[in-house]
């Protein structure tokens, strides 16, 4: 089996240590990293992307997968970064103030970074102005909002208006979810996007930076 | 002097045969509140409820309050209404309530204010259950024993029992932020290591503290805890075919270990309604528990809405919104259908006919998902049978997740219980990595280490 379709498979069969070191044999054999990540790494997690979405995989696929995708990045991340190479976009994602529930916010992040962004995790019970100081600090293009509680999901609103209220509106997208949230909400508040489910997040994400899904 | 307190141990099964677990019956029977006996023969309901949409803050508290009077009174008077034999308000603290006890206090004041009443004037038996939020998860990694949280969440149960609590309860957090990294993976090893070793040792902690809560203030119960933030989790993401359903219905009788230590600790039940491990804990510690299946759709949607229902000792709806519908407000309206589903089970009861409703109730759900299979009372039994066989958590843990395995298995090989290719592929793993498990769990601790060492204070669970 030839080199490329080796690390192809081992990306979507999510073993780590195997597609780095496939891409270290790729690279010693004098592979441009470019056009391997294009034409092997990346057809790899879209085809990891199509088993998810056609139900053939779960999300321990899914995330092994990225962990093995991020693995492979390892040893071509200097050739990159010489390069010029940038992440397809920045994130800063939290659980809204009040709210301790992280697990589904920490999904998407997963995924999220999975799909080649780079992501600030705030964490959970983050404050508005928590949430300004990091886009101010890393520039996102993104902004995940997070919230399982009726009581909670107010916290998005104020969240919304503390950003607004900050002059810095314009230059993020807002994207909502968590158990009690709706697609209606999400307008009243004036967020950008609501995904039901992590997959929605990273496909809106993935939208938002002007790629297909 | 308080007399010392020897852990228990439960080295035999309460309820050995699978025939003898059923609803409305358990061995140790729990007299709480306003005259109420939990498992001596009859199912009640326990009706939770939460705010609308709305924010918590001292602006909006005297709202709260009125959102709180206004479901006390409306379920009170439902039961009341319907001659409920007896009901349980079950009040979970909003994290701003265990945050700051004295409004949790408050909220259970009021509550329990409205049961007296129906007390006195119609001689409604009932109980209070209140339940903090667990808000020691705060901080990376999160600190269990000490600190401003931990010292808050303890003191919210000390004010929640001087303010009329009846049972007490949480969903201990202990092992969640490694088991939260390691369902997302289905990493076998990391998920029996939180579940068998990290959240027992917390829980052994924790509820050592509510029991001398409860001993403070003689007439209030330690329930039982919750995997909640565990199984229920890998429930949900199984419901939404993120994870593999096998992954769940495995994680769910791995928890059961997880809960027995509550009951070690002195709790008497009833166990919380979200605990589906609930049924093993009836056949082991023979104390009566709480369920919640098709009447908690209110809340979240289940594989398991009949089948849930088989062994309980009260009957919840997990939790709904004060919101308006057309007949009335919604807590009020789950109370309604919680009581005719009781009604149900108490007049098979009483003609002698609970075993039968029971099996239907089995039936109808046990081999449409891995999830119910794992709730049958015979598997139910087989879980038991497996934790009881070892005395370490951790053995607990891996027994019980073996014991899983192997009746699904049975069940696929037999033709019950449909698998999708991926789902059986999935056991097959499942069951692999289970069996290759260290015997020893400081072996798996150092194995774990390097990826999920910087999720737990090692302190916290006193592995400093």
């Amino acid at each position: 089996m030839a080199l490329s379709q080796r690390l192809f498979d081992a990306i979507v069969d999510g073993h780590a240590q195997l597609a780095e070191s496939l891409v270290e044999e790729e690279l010693k054999a004098g592979a441009d990293p470019v056009a391997l990540i294009s034409e092997t790494m990346i057809p790899a997690m879209d085809e990891v992307g199509k088993l998810f979405r056609e139900e053939e995989f779960f999300v321990p696929e899914l995330m092994l997968a990225g962990r093995a995708m991020k693995a492979a990045m390892e040893p071509l991340r200097p050739l990159l970064a010489a390069a010029g190479a940038k992440p397809v976009g920045v994130v800063v994602a939290g659980a809204v103030k009040g709210d301790l529930h992280d697990i589904g916010k920490n999904l998407v992040i997963s995924m999220l970074e999975g799909a080649s962004f780079k992501v600030v995790d705030l964490g959970a019970d983050v404050w508005p102005e928590k949430f300004v100081e990091a886009i101010r600090e890393h520039h996102p293009q993104i902004v995940c909002l997070s919230a399982l509680l009726t009581t909670t999901m107010t916290a998005m609103r104020t969240t919304v208006e503390a950003i607004k209220a900050a002059g810095l509106r314009r230059d993020v997208k807002i994207l909502v979810g968590g158990a009690p949230i709706s697609e209606s909400y999400a307008t009243e508040i004036g967020a950008d996007g609501y995904g039901a489910t992590a997959t929605d997040a990273v496909a809106l994400a993935r939208r938002q930076v002007g790629l297909s899904n | 002097m308080r007399a010392e307190f020897t852990p228990r141990v439960f080295s035999n099964l309460a309820i050995g045969n699978a025939d003898d677990l059923v609803f409305g019956v358990a061995p140790h029977p729990v007299r709480c509140g306003l005259g109420l006996e939990i498992g001596s023969g009859k199912v009640y309901p326990e009706v939770n409820f939460t705010l609308p949409t709305m924010e918590l803050t001292e602006a909006t508290w005297t709202q709260v309050r009125a959102h709180y009077e206004e479901i006390g009174r409306q379920v009170v008077a439902r039961a009341v209404r319907l001659k409920s034999p007896g009901l349980v308000l079950e009040f979970e603290d909003l994290p701003p309530m265990t945050e700051r006890p004295e409004w949790g206090a408050e909220l259970t004041q009021i509550l329990k204010a409205r049961l007296m009443e129906a007390q006195e004037k119609s001689g409604l038996p009932s109980a209070l259950r209140v339940t903090p939020t667990d808000i020691r998860e705060k901080g990376k990694p999160p600190r269990l024993r000490r600190g401003e949280p931990c010292e808050t969440l303890l003191r919210a149960f000390e004010v929640s029992a001087e303010a009329g609590a009846d049972i007490l309860s949480i969903e201990s957090v202990g092992g969640k932020a490694v088991h939260d990294k390691a369902l997302v993976v289905a990493d076998i090893p990391a998920i029996a290591f939180a579940l068998g070793v990290l959240a027992p040792r917390d829980m052994a902690w924790l509820w050592a503290r509510i029991r001398e809560v409860c001993e403070r203030r003689p007439g209030v119960v330690p329930g039982g805890d919750s995997a909640c933030g565990f199984a229920n989790t890998a429930m949900h993401l199984a419901g939404q075919k993120m994870l593999p359903e096998v992954l769940a219905a495995v994680v769910r009788a791995m928890s059961a270990a997880r809960a027995l230590v509550a009951f070690e600790q002195g709790a008497l039940g009833p166990s919380k309604d979200c605990a589906y491990e609930g049924p093993v804990m009836k056949a082991i510690a023979g104390v009566p528990i709480a369920m919640e299946g098709k009447s908690a759709a209110c809340a979240h949607f289940s594989p398991v809405g009949n089948i849930a229902s088989a062994m309980c000792d009260l009957w919840s709806n997990e939790s709904v919104q004060n919101v308006r519908l057309l007949s009335g407000n919604a807590p009020e309206v789950f109370a309604e259908l919680l009581e005719y589903d009781c009604r149900l089970m108490n007049a098979a009861s009483a003609s002698g006919q609970a075993k039968a409703l029971r099996d239907l109730m089995t039936l109808s759900d046990e081999w449409l998902s891995p999830q119910a299979a794992v709730l049958s009372p015979a598997a139910t039994i087989e879980i038991a049978s497996a934790i009881v066989s070892k005395t370490d958590p951790y053995d607990r843990t891996v027994a019980a997740g073996r014991a899983a395995v192997d009746l699904l298995d049975r069940g696929a090989r037999e033709g019950r219980l449909a698998l999708a290719r991926k789902e059986r592929q999935w056991l097959d793993r499942i069951g692999e990595a289970l069996e290759a498990l260290p015997a020893d769990w400081r072996d798996l601790q150092a194995q774990l280490e390097p990826q999920y060492g910087h999720l737990y204070d090692k302190e916290s669970y006193g592995l400093a």
